[in-house]
Formats: C-alpha cells, sequence, structure tokens
C-alpha cells in the first residue's frame, strides 16, 4: 500500500514554542486514520502543515495526490449561498470542474439548502456543507479537523455513515483528527496519538483502543470492549 | 418645488461620484481589511490624465477610458506595496497608503502642475418637468447606474466575483480552498482604483480637480463607505447618495462652504453610533 500523505521528522515552531516536534506519520492510500490529543498537543498545527499554510522549520510534508480538508469550527463562507460555498470548494478545479451536481447526490440532505446562507444554518448542516465543500476538490485523501466537535451525537453518526460509504465507495482516504478518542477509534483502522508536539503512540485502532494508556487519558478510565 | 428636483438630481449626480469612490474603498476593505486613503488619489490621477489626453486631441470616451485604465494600474501599484509582502497588517498598509496618497501629490504637480484642472462635459442646461440642472449630471447617474449593476453582477454571479466575496467572508477559509488571497487582495486594489479613476473622470467637468482634490473625495467616500461599516457595498451607494443629495440641498438653501462638513457630522455621527453599539468599525465589519 502506497501512501497519499507522509509526514516524516515534522518540527514547526511559532516564535520560538514548539508546536510540532519530529512528527512522523503517513495514511496509505483509501486508509481510514485517526490522530487523537487533547486541546494544544499540535493536532491543529499538522492540519495546517498538510494544507501547507505553515512552515516547517525541519522535516518534510509529502501529499501525494489531492487533499481536502473539513476544518475545525466548519469555516463556512457565512455570507455565501450553500451551493457557492460548494462551488468554491472545487477552485483548483477550474470553471468545468465547479459543477455541484455531483455532490448533491452523495449527500442528499443538501439538496434542499443549496439557496440557504451558510451562515444560518445549523453546526451539524454547516458540518455537512464543509465535508461536501472538501470533496468538490475531488480528493484522494480527505483531513477532517474535529469531525463532532459542538455536535448532537445522532448528527456526528449520521457523518460518519457518509464518510464510510464515501470510504466504500470511492476509496477515499481520512486523515480525521478527533478529540472524542472513542469515535476515531472506532471509525478509523490506525491511530496515532499525539502528545506535545510528538507521536506518544501509535498502531491499530482497535489495539489502541485496549491500551490502558489511551484508556485513561482519552476514553474517560474505561477500556472499550472490542472484540 | 422645481428647486427642489434640481437640488435632487444634482445631489444624485454627485452622490454618485461619492458611491464610486466608496464603493472602491469598500471592495478593498472586503477583502483586505485595509482603509484605503491613496482611493482620492486614483480619482485625481484619472482626472488629470483625462484632461490631458483630451488637450492631445483624443476623442471623449477613449480619453476618459485612458483616465480608468490609469485609475486601474494605480489600485494595482499601491495593493502591490501596500500588501505585496506576506505578513503585512492592515495597520501597517493603511499607514502605506496614507504615504503613497501624499506622494501622489508630488507626481501630479510634477507632472500636471499645482493649478487646477477640467475639460468639457455633457455641455448645457437640462430641464426635467420645470426643474433645471447642469446636463452632465444626467451623464454622471446614466454612467454610475450601470456600474453599480456590473458590479453586482460580478460579485453575486461570476465564480472570480464569489472568490473575492469569499475571501471577505472568511479569508482562512478561502486559503484552506486553494483561493490565493493576495491576489484577490491585488485584484480588489485595481478594481477600486478603476472605481475611483472613474469618479474623477466623470466629476471633473463639474468640479474641476486640482491635486489636492483627493481629500474631499477620501472624507466623502470615506463617510458614505463608513455607513454600511466598511463592508457593505449596498450601503455604501446608498451612503453616497444621500450624502450628495443633503450636500446639494444644504448648498442650496443654505450656504455653498459646508459641503465637506456635511460629511464630515454625518461620518463622525456614524462612527460614535457604530462604536457604541457594536465596538470599532473593525469588529461590526465581521
Amino acid at each position: 500500500m502506497s501512501a497519499v500523505v507522509e509526514v516524516s521528522e515534522l518540527t514547526v515552531r511559532y516564535s520560538g514554542a514548539t508546536a510540532l516536534d519530529g512528527v512522523s506519520l503517513f495514511v496509505g492510500e483509501g486508509e481510514l486514520v485517526a490522530l487523537i490529543g487533547a486541546n494544544g498537543a499540535g493536532k491543529s498545527t499538522l492540519v495546517k502543515a498538510l494544507s501547507g499554510l505553515v512552515r516547517a522549520e525541519s522535516g518534510t510534508v509529502d501529499v501525494r495526490g489531492r487533499l481536502a480538508q473539513v476544518p475545525e469550527g466548519r469555516e463556512m463562507f457565512g455570507d455565501l449561498t450553500v451551493d457557492d460555498n460548494l462551488r468554491l470548494g472545487g477552485w483548483r478545479n477550474g470553471r468545468k470542474g465547479r459543477d455541484t451536481g455531483a455532490i448533491y447526490e452523495l449527500l442528499p440532505d443538501l439538496g434542499p439548502l443549496r439557496g440557504r446562507r451558510a451562515g444560518a444554518l445549523s453546526g451539524g448542516q454547516q458540518q455537512m456543507v464543509a465535508i461536501g465543500r472538501a470533496l468538490m476538490g475531488r480528493p484522494d485523501v480527505l483531513v477532517i479537523d474535529e469531525l463532532s466537535l459542538g455536535l448532537a451525537p445522532l448528527i456526528v453518526e449520521v457523518l460518519v455513515e457518509h464518510l464510510r460509504e464515501l470510504h466504500a465507495s470511492r476509496g477515499l482516504a481520512v486523515l480525521l483528527i478527533e478529540q472524542n478518542a472513542r469515535l476515531a477509534l472506532e471509525l478509523c483502522e490506525r491511530a496515532y496519538v499525539l502528545e506535545a508536539g510528538r507521536v506518544a503512540l501509535s498502531g491499530p485502532a482497535s489495539e489502541l483502543a485496549r491500551d490502558s494508556r489511551v484508556a485513561a487519558a482519552y476514553l474517560g478510565g474505561h477500556v472499550a470492549v472490542n472484540p | 418645488m422645481s428647486d427642489l428636483l434640481g437640488y435632487l438630481i444634482t445631489g444624485l449626480g454627485l452622490g454618485a461620484g461619492f458611491a464610486l469612490v466608496a464603493s472602491g474603498l469598500v471592495a478593498i476593505y472586503r477583502v483586505t481589511r485595509v482603509v484605503n486613503f491613496a482611493q482620492g488619489s486614483f480619482a485625481v490621477l484619472a482626472a488629470m490624465l483625462t484632461s490631458s489626453l483630451l488637450g492631445a486631441g483624443l476623442p471623449h470616451g477613449v480619453a476618459e477610458l485612458g483616465g480608468v485604465a490609469l485609475g486601474a494600474v494605480a489600485g494595482l501599484v499601491v495593493g502591490v506595496i501596500a500588501i505585496g509582502r506576506p505578513g503585512t497588517t492592515p495597520g501597517t498598509s493603511l499607514i502605506v497608503t496614507l504615504g503613497l496618497g501624499v506622494f501622489a501629490y508630488a507626481v501630479e504637480i510634477l507632472i500636471w502642475g499645482d493649478q487646477p484642472r477640467s475639460y468639457p462635459g455633457v455641455p448645457g442646461v437640462a430641464s426635467l418637468a420645470g426643474a433645471r440642472l447642469q446636463a452632465h449630471y444626467l451623464l454622471i447617474i446614466a454612467v454610475t447606474v450601470p456600474v453599480f449593476a456590473g458590479l453586482a453582477w460580478f460579485f453575486t454571479r461570476t465564480d472570480l466575483g464569489k472568490a473575492l466575496s469569499a475571501c471577505a467572508s472568511n479569508r482562512y477559509a478561502a486559503q484552506v480552498v486553494g483561493i490565493d488571497v493576495r491576489r484577490m487582495g491585488l485584484l480588489a486594489f485595481t478594481l477600486g482604483g478603476a472605481l475611483g479613476g472613474l469618479a474623477g473622470v466623470l466629476t471633473t467637468p463639474v468640479q474641476q480637480v486640482t491635486f489636492d482634490s483627493d481629500v474631499a473625495l477620501i472624507v466623502n467616500g470615506f463617510a458614505a463607505a463608513v455607513l454600511g461599516g466598511l463592508s457593505r457595498p449596498v450601503v455604501a451607494l446608498a451612503g453616497g447618495l444621500l450624502l450628495g443629495v443633503a450636500q446639494t440641498l444644504v448648498a442650496g438653501y443654505g450656504g455653498g462652504a459646508y459641503q465637506v462638513e456635511v460629511a464630515l457630522v454625518l461620518m463622525l455621527t456614524v462612527m460614535i453610533i457604530q462604536a457604541a453599539r457594536t465596538g470599532p468599525v473593525l469588529e461590526a465589519a465581521r
């Protein structure tokens, strides 16, 4: 399996403070990978480095294929319509690649919302738009920064179901950055645990879910029962 | 009564010029968060060049287009200097535009001297339902209306216009989807330059231009733009027209010497109210 994203020995500093300290990880083609960690562990910095929005001090970020991002907090173009939000997701494709029709087939819930102002939608609807906007970039790998943050569990379930379908039908790889470790470890095949800018643990999600350190720090002390 | 109608139409013509300057300010501020104090000098440069081109024998229309083109180029140059370097804060860029506005004085005096210039526009006096006004004001209105309709179409119907609006709405998200926000900023400066240039070219036949005419234009344009927190083009248009009408009424029934004061009083009132309601303009625009 070849990697669509390969990060090696990545170090990023913000005016002296080290945000990432020699982080290495990879996402294979069509693989679902989770990155879990507490606030300030460096997750968002890693996302920005993947999109080329922060500069690495050392190390490399190698993205083979197209990467699209679902940013933390959804980051809608609030004054624009849902359809315009989606269209701009295809900005890099050129004019012919900005037809939004396929997205409404993949995410039918967006159809009735297409003319609405994105800023006026609920959090769950916005997250759906953010995923649709990212899919407009025809990605090989989708980087999702906090899928569940601030959303009701039922809505998160719907989103997760969509991601599973996209993964199964299109072989879409996903790097899911999540505070909700239980959700991340359930959805994904493999996971990394980021602590204070370093990869503290990594391995198959099922193993990490049983790891006592992960359980204590991220799963509220209870070891997940995962056969 | 016919006096009033004449004042109203003249005011709309005058206000259309303010609205053009204001919409240039808004176009630039929305995308870059920079208040462009060089906005008035685009109008002066465009008007000066138009007068030279007409003096050299070029026909009307061509000379005016040349002026607007110079405004657009000046806008791009100011943009490159003000926001070209990555990481420049809007505050720093604002000071740069202020400096460039003063620098433009030197260029204008070197090339065109310090005497007022003008050129003929639409000649004569028009009669409209008993009201008499300078016919050129009708031309200003007739040009400004389709320009604003075109801007509305550009920003809401084209991908490029939507991308500009996207930068205004959420800079970070624009970067995430791959929009080059700095290039969009330069495009906004160029557009702002053209709009400022058009204002200068259109209004010079009824208000002669000198190198420091930019002060009155920027005060009026800013007063109109600030009504909409510097970020709402439609409010800026309405503000410009309102300001033009108010000034013409004050000049017609009161005294012509108080025109700029009308703008200043309006601007201060709006800014004080906005600051009391929602914090400074920067916050209001979010």
